[in-house]
């Protein structure tokens, strides 16, 4: 399990608490599929994905970005008991969408970025560093019900 | 892949906006590139050995200094990056048999980079930008550990 300092612990509740979830969760995840084009093999149905600005202003995106950036919230809600908070969602990655779990690394570090951009200086290497051990465990979490 | 593919993976535009970008950087080339260090020493310990024989505390003279050679070797290699081979030849010789860093090291130096992008320049470090940029630092960083072996 993992273990977090009371600094970690804060400032992620920190981080999340000033999080505007409605746009930087559509934020994060229509810049992991620019970035890593291939991401979107898993988003066919989603409809218009053919270049940055028709990614950017998708609306299957953004709603989905939404919901990403609120199953998150349960994490940090979670942080002693991630394993248990996202077994279902490790299942329905692995057994009904196939995700390769490679991918999830991707997304938190499209969302590391997207966070980075809109905190500008307060973004400091600690934070950086809390928000990508929080990520980590996350990720790790998503990926235990795969076999 | 070679680097030099992986560098002839960058259109013509994404070419013009990286060479744009580093050098509107290098005015605070010691700042963007404290910064990015800094970063990987606080998210990634292991890096910190690397650094044993200097300063690495923030604002640190050594630290400083580091940043800014850093940060202007991968601003002129932006300028011609057809040429990066070239450019970098004398310090893939550097990396290859003097400082010798793991090559898994650049990768997150890449990544803190991009994270001291995006703090440094906001929303202007567009998914496009973002794109543009991992994947000309992913040739830098493969041109530099050429000499390897």
């Amino acid at each position: 399990m993992v273990e977090w300092t009371e600094c970690e612990r804060a400032t992620i509740k920190d981080i999340f608490a000033k999080l505007d979830y409605d746009s930087v969760g559509p934020a994060a995840l229509s810049r992991c599929l620019v970035v890593y084009p291939w991401t979107q093999r898993y988003f066919s149905k989603f409809g218009n994905l053919y270049n940055a600005a028709a990614i950017m202003g998708n609306p299957n995106v953004a709603k989905h970005g939404k919901i990403i950036l609120h199953d998150l919230e349960r994490g940090v809600k979670n942080m002693d008991n991630l394993k248990e908070t996202y077994a279902d969602l490790s299942v329905l990655h692995s057994e009904k969408l196939h995700v390769d779990p490679d991918n999830f690394k991707l997304i938190s570090d499209c969302l590391t970025i997207v966070v980075a951009s809109r905190m500008g200086k307060a973004f400091t290497g600690e934070v950086q560093a809390a928000l990508q051990k929080f990520l980590a465990a996350v990720v790790s979490a998503l990926g235990r019900q795969y076999h | 892949m070679g680097p030099a593919r992986q560098a002839a993976m960058l259109s013509k535009k994404e070419k013009e906006l990286i060479a744009d970008i580093w050098e509107s950087l290098t005015p605070v080339a010691e700042d963007i590139g404290a910064d990015a260090l800094l970063r990987m020493f606080a998210s990634y310990p292991g890096t910190k050995t690397y650094f044993s024989h200097l300063d690495i505390s923030p604002r640190s003279a050594h630290l400083l200094s580091h940043g800014k050679k850093i940060v202007l070797a991968i601003a002129e290699g932006a300028q011609d990056i057809g040429q990066l081979t070239v450019t970098l030849a004398p310090l893939q010789t550097l990396h290859a048999y003097q400082l010798r860093i793991d090559p898994t090291n650049f990768k997150l130096f890449s990544h803190c980079m991009l994270v001291a992008l995006a703090c440094h320049m906001g929303e202007d470090f567009t998914p496009v930008a973002h794109a543009a940029m991992d994947k000309y630092l992913s040739a830098f960083a493969a041109v530099l550990s050429e000499k390897y072996r």
